[in-house]
């Protein structure tokens, strides 16, 4: 016999019911929240701060003048220090990214593929662990690290080599090493998790085919964790691209983030730190839509 | 399973209403009692569009609103624990429980400063504001003025510091002097064993060649003026008067001295701890500092060996104001607290802490007996407190603007293009 | 051979993670003020003081508010982004995760203006609220990609068989959807946790005095005399996230676990 709950729908099974023949509205219903803080909220400032980038901020007055105007740009193309700087940030970027993937690479395959269960668990807690390490105070670290009469050059000066303070304390290079160590976490995991993925039998049928390690490596394994290194990458080279804390901290030189956080504060110029910001914007916007085409936002 | 869940929801109503409830109370405030009202009467919501010519200065002190939010230099707001020995915050909370919380953002250069404030309208109340931010800070109508009598202590401060034109325009006072001090050189003295005495310490490539890569200097767009400063006395054919008001010919001049120190600069410091870091470690052993920064290394255990000097070209400097917010959401407590810092016991402390001259001569008195760790003997006479021929004879921060102030018209470059050449220098 | 060079290479990256941790913890045992090597005198007294600070335990108090609050509302939106996205094909869905990735993609410096710019303009004031705001915004995308993840490993015909079985929308969600959601929600929590936890960038722009751990840390870095009590703060801090990473490696594991079972 049918229930009275089946025969007449009541209460919520009406709604529930309404709303599954309207789709859309179901739709609607999940989205609007989101869409709302998104749109609203962040895409909202986001093109506030675009719109900044076409002001200008009168000198008198200190007031944003809220007229178009294309002189930002003219600025950023006719100094040639913006140039490069902006150089200087990608190429370091450029240079951390590939370093980190170099360095990642090992220990993520280590990880998905050699290691037994439980040294796989403990592995991946001992690169997570540092993720939660004060970013600011592990930056701290390695400057009293790469000191003059730090650990590494008073351990340099005892088998006798002076220089080590001069290649690194306080330069570009100790900089680089620090962004290499700062990100290195972002890159391990989405590696792993990616080499993790790709199922056993691949790599015994590329065997059954005739291909021993190297072959296999570099054309199943490698085109396999593509994705997510493209992934990782994202990370170290956006994370790499927009910061200014380390520079400032361990090195003497300024990065896109350094012009940008100096304008808005020190000349109240958001105009300029908008329109300068774009730059990295442009940058990474060409960067995702390259990434999206590897496949690496299946792998964040 | 269902009591966990109900419990899990009530715990996430209740932390969502925790900090509704935290971020409301400001608001609230201002929304309250007409006892307000005086105080309130210079601080508005709608900001005008520039300094009015005809205000009133804030003339009473209501009942303190709770709260007071500062932006102040770090090491302005001490409550000991710092140094134990100096706390000027807890004992200004219990002889004013009706502000019985303080909070401060720290800033590292006054632009940050004017930033904050201008970004911040009824998040900070007030402001210590050196010379080249409190100007602008002015003339942007960003701070109210007061009434002089609503400060006791206003009356005992050294003269020339009681109605300066960093805080003082058209008669109206918009703060309270709060004290002053000088960029000073400072040198380690175990890798400099003939003291320098010359900013050309710094400045000439001849004398740096010998130690590249050492030499540090202010992160800071103001610290064009240094080399300004500087070839005011190498080069008087520049004709340099005023090393903040300068014409385009000056102005060059001083970038490319800027631009021949760069080499020899291996870190512009961007923070205390940035500089005392390097000169410990030896990676700065010259360039210009803060007492405070001398004070911390010598203080160290072992102190580190260095000194600090006024050398022969005179020094920039910086002479700082407490301000009130014109959108200040707690004004007594801000009024409060400007009454606080320039009586003798607290100027005293700040003085000894900071490494500065106290606005109010009457803190010399404690000074000249302190047994606190920064204590020096004379401190008075070693800060020139009251000595107007030297305070007369330090540049001080002020922001430079297009009027030079004098027969050279509006031909002087203006801040905004300071910015712009720094970030040139740097490379 | 390739195996004990991957052994060398795991051993010398862990080294090299480590270093910067170990000169954290020797360095919170330093009895000096001064950052100076080697150290010469080794003392406890750090802890003390670290202990007694009230500005520590209010900036740990508002550190862990702020990261509930946002991994909280970073949740409820991510969930319904992914639920929406993985049930309904509509106009713009290829874009949506393009357009949730930007706020961790973008520089952190640019979040953090525009956010300041906004707050600005409509008059908002700076606080715990507006911390919030800016943190839920760039862990919606953890949430996100965790939770859709998830969704696009299992299948859907357990939720029309319970449908067909007579249950509702809601009593679908409850038993059958959300069981499976819900290891892959918790790693995406301490995830968005672990990021608001640390976040200084975008912090120092929509923040007003309040201070969040990494905002104090920035604050006493700058002082000479405040560095000690600041190792004492990332050493604690280091040992207390011992058990966070613990969960979600677990939960991690499990993750993998069904993923194996699914292929």
């Amino acid at each position: 016999m049918t229930t009275p709950e089946l025969a007449r729908p009541r209460g919520n099974r009406r709604i529930f019911g309404w709303l599954h023949r309207h789709p859309r509205v179901k739709l609607g219903a999940l989205l609007v929240v989101p869409a709302g803080w998104f749109g609203v909220i962040y895409f909202g400032s986001l093109a506030l701060l675009f719109a900044y980038a076409f002001w200008s901020l009168d000198p008198q007055t200190g007031e944003v003048v809220k007229q178009f105007t294309l002189a930002n740009f003219q600025r950023i193309l006719e100094k040639p220090v913006y140039g490069t700087i902006v150089i200087r940030t990608v190429a370091v970027a450029a240079i951390v990214t590939v370093v980190d993937a170099l360095i990642a690479f090992p220990i993520a395959y280590y990880m998905a593929r050699v290691a037994s269960p439980r040294r796989r668990a403990l592995l991946f807690m001992s690169i997570l662990l540092p993720l939660w390490a004060s970013y600011l105070v592990k930056t701290y670290a390695w400057r009293i690290l790469l000191a003059p009469n730090g650990p590494f050059d008073w351990g340099f000066k005892l088998f006798g080599f002076d220089g080590f303070s001069d290649i690194f304390g306080i330069s570009d290079l100790s900089m680089t090493v620090v962004f290499i160590y700062i990100w290195l976490p972002y890159m391990i995991l989405p590696i792993y998790a990616g080499l993790e993925r790709i199922p056993n039998s691949y790599l015994e049928a590329s065997a059954d085919l005739g291909a021993k390690g190297g072959p296999t490596f570099r054309r199943v394994v490698l085109p396999l964790a593509m994705p997510a290194l493209v992934a990782g990458s994202i990370f170290t080279f956006s994370l790499t691209l927009g910061d200014y804390i380390i520079p400032a901290l361990v090195s003497n030189t300024q990065f896109i983030g350094n012009v940008v956080f100096a304008s808005q504060g020190v000349a109240g110029d958001i105009p300029f730190a908008a329109a300068y910001s774009l730059v990295p914007v442009g940058i990474m916007a060409i960067y995702l839509l390259v990434a999206r085409h590897f496949g690496a936002f299946d792998e964040l | 399973m269902s009591q966990r869940k109900g419990l899990i929801s009530a715990a996430i109503v209740a932390i969502l209403a925790a900090a509704c409830s935290s971020t409301s109370a400001s608001p609230a405030a201002s929304n309250g009692p007409a006892s307000q009202a005086p105080a309130s009467q210079a601080v508005a919501s709608e900001p005008p569009a520039s300094a009015p010519a005809s205000e009133t200065p804030v003339a009473t002190i209501g009942p303190g609103e709770g709260e007071l939010n500062l932006v102040a230099w770090a090491g302005y707001v001490e409550d000991g624990s710092n140094v134990k020995e100096y706390d000027w915050v807890h004992p200004f909370i219990a002889a004013n429980p009706d502000c019985s919380k303080v909070t401060v953002k720290t800033a590292d250069t006054s632009d940050d400063m004017y930033t904050l404030m201008a970004q911040g309208h009824g998040t900070y109340d007030g402001v210590s504001a050196s010379g080249d931010a409190s100007n602008r800070l002015i003339d942007r109508a960003e701070v109210a003025p007061i009434d002089p009598a609503v400060i006791p202590d206003f009356k005992d401060l050294t003269p020339f510091l009681q109605s300066p034109a960093n805080n003082t325009v058209n008669g109206f006072h918009y703060g309270v002097s709060h004290g002053w001090g000088g960029n000073t050189l400072m040198y380690r003295t175990d890798k400099f064993p003939t003291p320098p005495t010359s900013w050309d310490a710094v400045f000439d490539p001849a004398k740096m060649s010998a130690y590249k890569g050492k030499v540090t200097a202010y992160n800071g767009t103001i610290y064009i003026a240094d080399a300004a400063l500087y070839l005011k006395t190498h080069k008087p054919e520049l004709g340099i008067t005023d090393p903040y008001e300068l014409t385009q010919e000056q102005f060059d001049a001083a970038i490319a001295l800027l631009k021949e120190q760069r080499p020899f600069v291996g870190k512009y410091w961007i923070s205390y701890a940035d500089e005392d870091a390097n000169f410990e470690s030896g990676a700065s052993t010259i360039g210009t500092t803060w007492q405070y920064q001398t004070n911390a290394l010598k203080g160290e255990n072992p102190p580190i060996p260095v000194e600090a000097i006024v050398p022969t070209e005179g020094m920039t400097g910086w002479s700082d104001t407490w301000m009130l917010s014109r959108y200040a959401k707690h004004p007594n407590c801000m009024l409060k607290w400007m009454a606080w810092m320039v009586t003798p016991e607290t100027q005293a402390q700040v003085a000894e802490n900071f490494g500065e001259a106290p606005a109010n001569p009457k803190a010399c008195a404690i000074l000249n007996t302190s047994t606190k760790p920064y204590a020096i003997p004379n401190f008075c006479d070693a800060y020139h407190v009251t000595d107007e021929a030297f305070y007369n004879a330090i540049a001080f921060w002020k922001t430079p603007v297009r009027d030079c102030g004098d027969a050279r018209g509006n031909t002087c470059v203006p801040y905004d293009q300071w910015l712009a050449a720094y970030t040139d220098v740097k490379g | 051979m390739s195996r004990i060079l991957l052994r060398v290479a795991t051993g010398l990256t862990l080294g090299f993670l480590y270093l910067p941790l170990f000169v954290i913890g020797l360095y919170a045992f330093n009895n000096s003020r001064a950052q100076s090597w080697p150290i010469q005198e080794y003392s406890l007294k750090w802890f003390g003081e670290a202990a007694a600070s009230t500005s520590v335990r209010d900036a740990f108090v508002l550190s862990v508010t702020v990261g509930l609050e946002a991994t909280l509302l970073a949740l409820l939106l991510g969930s319904l982004v992914s639920l929406a996205v993985h049930r309904f094909r509509f106009f713009g869905r290829g874009a949506l995760s393009l357009a949730l990735v930007l706020p961790i993609a973008l520089p952190g410096i640019i979040t953090g203006m525009a956010l300041n710019a906004s707050f600005h303009n409509f008059g908002v004031p700076f606080g715990t609220l507006t911390i919030i705001v800016g943190h839920a915004t760039f862990c919606v995308v953890v949430v996100y990609n965790n939770v859709i993840a998830r969704l696009r490993r299992s299948s859907k015909s357990i939720e029309e068989a319970s449908m067909d079985l007579g249950a509702d929308t809601w009593q679908t969600f409850r038993h059958v959807t959300f069981p499976v959601l819900r290891t892959a929600i918790v790693a995406a929590a301490l995830l968005a946790f672990a990021l608001s936890f640390d976040e200084i960038i975008v912090t120092t722009f929509t923040a007003g005095t309040q201070e969040t751990i990494p905002i104090w840390i920035l604050n006493h870095l700058r002082l000479p005399n405040q560095r000690p009590i600041v190792n004492v703060v990332a050493l604690g801090l280091i040992l207390l996230s011992v058990i966070p990473v613990y969960f979600a490696q677990r939960l991690s594991s499990d993750t993998s676990g069904a993923a194996a079972i699914n292929r």
